[in-house]
């Protein structure tokens, strides 16, 4: 075989980005997964008479709507992470820049998803069981 | 002088108009950056309301007026917009609908259940309350 590439690089599989298929494979299942959860999220919302607290609260504390809104959270910004890489990689091409830029958005949405599953958790297991 | 090279030229984004597929796909990409923006008032809301009634007058206020529902309506529009051209991306990726006349019908069809969805969402968030 007329490669400079070892043969250990070359089972690995894992290309010059040392991640292989991962992002992409990743990007496809969160959507996946996200496609049912955004209908549910959107018409469950939508059905809601109004958006007072009381309201509101009583809606997030029914057990089953709460798993959904974390799943909601932690996996729509699991979705928005990658993507926003990948609009930062494509577009900034100065590469402290570009770096900083991703390690950024990461983080915060990181900051955002716990922040989203803590409230959900508090405001589902304080508040009044709903059904 | 004149421009006498026969070649065709690249596409020059501020000449060139982009065919409805190639607007589909970066407006794909606009879509799914406006949606983390939404993720992220989402969390807002959320926080606030884990905060107390307090704390959520401001956001519930402001859900429900007239300024509050253009938001939502925009941010439900661009949500579903990437939720259909994204099944349809998810559908290329698997090879199917490659063929020009395939991708302009599906690149249709993605629009049309966009506006569909968020028609029937705003029906019956509106009904409802």
């Amino acid at each position: 075989m007329n490669t400079l590439r070892t043969p250990l690089s070359r089972v690995k599989g894992l290309g010059s980005a040392k991640d292989g298929t991962d992002h992409f494979w990743v990007q496809r299942l969160t959507a996946i997964a996200l496609a049912p959860l955004c209908l549910w999220f959107c018409f469950s919302l939508a059905s809601l008479p109004s958006m007072d607290y009381a309201e509101f609260t009583q809606w997030l504390s029914s057990p089953f709507r709460a798993v959904m809104m974390l799943l909601v959270i932690l996996v729509a910004f699991y979705h928005a992470a990658l993507g926003l890489q990948v609009v930062i990689e494509d577009y900034v091409s100065d590469h402290a820049l570009r770096t900083g830029g991703i390690i950024a958005v990461k983080m915060l949405c990181a900051f955002l998803a716990v922040t989203g599953v803590f409230s959900i958790l508090k405001i589902a297991l304080t508040a009044t069981t709903g059904n | 002088m004149a421009w006498n090279d026969k070649r065709p030229m690249s596409p020059h984004l501020q000449v060139y108009k982009l065919p409805l597929t190639a607007l589909l796909s970066i407006s794909h990409r606009a879509s799914g950056v406006i949606n983390s923006i939404g993720a992220l008032f989402l969390v807002v809301v959320l926080a606030k309301a884990a905060g107390g009634e307090e704390s959520f007058s401001f956001a519930s206020n402001l859900l429900s007026s007239w300024f509050g529902y253009l938001v939502l309506f925009g941010f439900s529009f661009a949500l579903y917009f990437h939720f259909c051209t994204g099944i349809r991306h998810l559908l290329s990726d698997t090879g199917i609908g490659l063929e020009l006349e395939e991708a302009n019908k599906s690149a249709r069809i993605a629009l049309i259940a966009a506006a569909v969805l968020t028609v029937l969402t705003w029906i019956i968030a509106l009904s409802a309350g």
